[in-house]
């Protein structure tokens, strides 16, 4: 088939890139790029596919990376599995954040509400609890070169430990579109009552999309916090995160495969157009995320995607 | 054999009386027309025994169980399901992933789902458009497409609420035929319609709601001889075009 | 700890609360008439602010004299806003209006950042640290103007929401959405002057607090969190339910920094918050859930 050929020969060109470009800066640009589609992709399982809007998915980013960082600073445990146990606290928190709301039928402004006060609720303990480091945050030791402990001398490694997990991820997610608890996500996104009609749990598949997105989100956050050696209660629970995070889904289009993906390559070649002035000025770069997701919500109701899939039913139909 | 049976359900909302101590019942196997003037409470009983409204008093039970109560999704489950007056398709997916929607009431299997929900198609006459986005259907094929949703969750009693009204002749004709298909497949159906021609046709027995009271139930030829129901919905002159 | 010290804590979150009730009430009334959460709200209050200390340092200007300036700009902004912003999209999706004033806030707070810095800034007026005598405790003076406008401007405003033809049509409105077009005004405007009126509520509160509140470029965001919890308490849409709310928000966060200290005291807040939401989303006060 030409379309897996054009998706094998991308894949190729992917993974070849650190092979042939050796700029740490274009690496560590592309690695930032494939985070925030991982990470993007986590947010869509709730947000685009269920339709349930959260604004503080900040909550679980953080949750990841100080999980992994704390086990590896007091335990000594590697960031391998720490990410694992993130993933799983991450599961645990959204559990009860997803039974609390969807218990009570908390929807849409509402439940984004609710997110953003548990998001500032960790945020602010993390914040005056100095066994998480307080407000300085926390420093992963640096061990050289130590593979094992997710400590890699060269940075490219990073790229590629990033490249297979939203791979993985990109193919587990068009999995879960094609399946029973996928479909059910759309439907009730759709509209909930047709789907309770039809046997769905509107309660159990909220639950189970949360569950999947705090996961998901949480390994991206364990990602960062090693990617970077470090963690902080503003960089990890802050709103300005949660809105990092939900900004690519919306822009390349919540709900689809393919808009979270698109949405990071989009507004990564935008900070590389504007990267001259946004060095001078801090605050920039936000400002003119702001301006697009205006103009998005103007202009690409449904992202990219959204706009791309339009086009092409309206071809069909002429056809 | 009773499959469903309803005792005293009433429904206030504020001082109207939507319900009022409606009991009846549907045997296996039996397609009941229920008909009544607007705002009779017909959608309400529905609601009611589905779930989606609790009832203030009186009980439905399914299969000789108790079903009162219980959320709409576990009533689905238990083989008793509905379609909406006004429909509620699935804009963003095609006409049989909206039918999958309900196949996976009965199995895990996408694939399974899947070939559920085009034998569906076919019987309901909707094959032709599966691919289609649901939000591209007229209004009469999205009444069509309610139907086989609820149809693909395999109940054993099938409510549907106007699923005739605004189509066309044509269209009413194919539906019936698509309503008697269903019922030779086993399954027991309580039809809301206006559409007096279709409803008297295809009914095995008709029961008439007004202001919240049932005030009859029996064969459609005795219906339309009824004094109460001639005054209150069916007026002279239309009785007496009902052959 | 003595009861002064629990008094004047008391007395000082009661203050606060007045000024939290006069930015809850312009979230209120935006909320009200057009069913859209603003979370540029605090966006526009830090903007006031800027405009405030900016009228201060260069011109001289008292910070409550510059409010007789600074409220009609707010009022035209918010105006403006409303028909370049918010109008396109009252017809879309909720979330889509929710993005659309988070784009703004995004924007607009960074444009603070770029122009101003991030450094926060003080303004000390003559009377910073005058202090009034209540009983046993003192008050200091900037806090005790800033309730009493915040008062006067609430009650201001209640009186032309009661009186006047457009304060029928912004309740009406808020009743219903079509409920506007009763009293022969078009709904667009209905829509825009609510607007302004939030954003000039908001700029008020803005404008006070300048005597002993720091100006930065996110001093929005605390204000309208803490406004947020203020409206869910008291019932989105609510008037008297914000004026309630803001009150109590003021003196659970006063009388909570007296146990908790530092920024720990907001947790209270945002627990009675998540709390509210998850038992009453209609409101302490119970009214009518949209
Ligand atoms: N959720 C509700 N809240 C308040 N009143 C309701 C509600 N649902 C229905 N009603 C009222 O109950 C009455 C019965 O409505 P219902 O929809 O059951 O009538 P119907 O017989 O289905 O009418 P139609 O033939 O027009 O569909 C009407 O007066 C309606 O306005
Ligand atoms: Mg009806």
């Amino acid at each position: 088939m030409p379309r897996t050929a054009a998706w094998l020969a991308l894949l190729a060109a992917a993974a070849m890139v650190p092979l042939v470009i050796r700029s740490e800066y274009v690496i560590g640009t592309l690695t930032l790029m494939y985070f925030f589609a991982f990470v993007g992709q986590g947010w869509n399982i709730l947000g685009g596919y269920a339709g349930q809007f959260s604004f503080g998915h900040a909550l679980f980013f953080g949750i990841g990376a100080y999980t992994s960082s704390l086990c590896f600073l007091k335990l000594g445990l590697t960031p391998w599995v720490g990410m694992w146990l993130g993933a799983a606290v991450a599961v645990g928190v959204g559990l009860v954040t997803g039974h609390l709301s969807f218990r009570y039928g908390l929807r849409g402004a509402y439940f984004a509400l609710v997110m953003l006060a548990f998001a500032e609720i960790f945020r602010v303990a993390a914040t005056n609890w100095d066994f998480v480091g307080g407000s300085f945050g926390i420093l992963v030791p640096l061990q050289g070169h130590a593979p094992r402990l997710f400590q890699f001398g060269d940075k490219r490694y990073f790229y590629y430990v990033i490249l297979a997990m939203l791979l993985a991820l990109t193919w587990a997610v068009a999995r879960l579109e094609r399946s029973r608890l996928g479909y059910q996500m759309i439907a009730i996104r759709e509209n909930e009552a047709a789907a309770d009609a039809l046997g769905i749990n509107p309660y159990r598949v909220k639950l189970a999309a949360m569950a999947l997105s705090a996961a998901v989100t949480a390994l991206g956050g364990a990602f960062y916090a090693q990617y970077f050696s470090y963690i902080d209660p503003a960089i990890g629970f802050g709103p300005a995160n949660s809105i990092e995070i939900l900004l690519r889904p919306i822009i390349g289009g919540a709900g689809t495969l393919w808009g979270p993906l698109l949405g990071a390559l989009l507004l990564g070649l935008l900070g590389e157009g504007t990267r001259g002035l946004v060095k001078s000025y801090a605050g920039l770069h936000l400002m003119l995320y702001g301006v697009i997701l205006m103009g998005a919500v103007v202009f690409l109701p449904r992202g990219v995607m959204g706009a791309l899939r339009s086009l092409g039913v309206g071809a069909a139909e002429r056809a | 054999m009773t499959l469903i049976e309803v005792r005293s359900l009433s429904k206030r909302f504020g001082g109207l009386q939507a319900l009022s101590e409606v009991s009846l019942s549907l045997a296996q196997g039996e397609i009941l027309g229920l008909i009544g003037p607007n705002g009779a409470g017909k959608t309400t009983l529905f609601a009611a025994v589905t779930g989606f409204v609790r009832p203030d008093g009186g009980s439905v039970r399914l299969d000789g169980q108790e079903i009162t109560g219980l959320p709409p999704h576990a009533i689905c489950r238990r083989g008793l399901a509905r379609t909406f007056q006004l429909v509620q398709p699935f804009p963003e997916l095609s006409v049989v992933e909206n039918v999958m929607v309900g196949a996976f009431n009965r199995t895990r299997s996408a694939a399974v789902a899947r070939r559920r929900a085009l034998e569906v198609l076919a019987l309901t006459r909707l094959a032709p458009l599966a691919g289609r986005p649901a939000h591209a259907l007229s209004i009469g094929l999205r009444k069509r497409l309610e139907l086989a949703r609820a149809l693909a969750t395999e109940p054993r009693v099938l409510l549907l609420d106007e699923v005739m009204s605004g189509l066309t002749p044509t269209e009413v004709d194919e539906t019936v035929e698509v309503i008697r298909g269903i019922r030779e497949a086993g399954v027991s159906i309580i039809v809301i319609e206006h559409v007096m021609a279709a409803v008297m046709g295809l009914s095995d027995r008709i029961a008439v709601l007004h202001h919240g009271e049932l005030i009859a139930a029996a064969t459609p030829a005795e219906i339309v001889q009824d004094r109460r129901v001639i005054d209150a919905y069916l007026g002279e002159p239309l009785a007496g075009k009902r052959e | 700890m003595t009861a002064e010290v629990v008094l004047s804590s008391l007395a000082n979150g009661i203050m606060l609360g007045g000024l939290y009730a006069l930015v809850a009430l312009g979230l209120t009334l935006i909320f009200g008439v057009m069913k859209v959460i603003n979370f540029a709200h605090g966006s526009l209050m830090m903007l006031a602010m800027y405009a405030t200390f900016w009228l201060a340092t260069t011109a001289g200007l008292d910070p409550y004299l510059s409010l007789l300036l600074t409220l009609p700009a707010a009022f035209a902004f918010g105006y403006a806003i409303q028909r370049a912003v918010i109008a396109p999209v009252l017809r879309a999706p909720e979330h889509n209006q929710l993005l659309m004033t988070l784009g703004l806030a995004l924007f607009l707070d960074n444009l603070a950042l770029v122009v101003f810095t991030a450094d926060p800034r003080t303004l000390l007026v003559a009377y910073s640290q005058t202090t009034v005598p209540l009983g046993p405790v003192r008050l200091n003076l900037p806090r005790l103007l800033a309730f009493g406008g915040a008062l006067l401007i609430s009650g201001l405003l209640w009186l032309f929401l009661k009186t006047t033809d457009l304060g029928r049509a912004l309740r009406a409105s808020s009743e219903e959405r079509d409920g506007a077009a009763l009293c022969g005004i078009p709904v667009g405007r209905v829509h825009a002057m609510a607007f302004g009126i939030g954003t000039a509520c908001v700029a008020a509160a803005g404008g006070m607090a300048v005597p002993f509140f720091y100006v930065s470029p996110e001093v929005g965001n605390t204000f309208v969190i803490t406004a947020f919890v203020v409206v869910v308490l008291g019932g989105l849409g609510s008037f008297p339910g914000a004026l309630v709310g803001g009150l109590l928000v003021g003196v659970v966060e006063s009388l909570g920094g007296l146990i908790f200290h530092g920024s720990l005291a907001q947790i209270g807040i945002f627990a009675l918050f998540v709390a509210v939401l998850l038992v009453r989303p209609a409101g302490l006060l119970g009214a009518r859930h949209a």
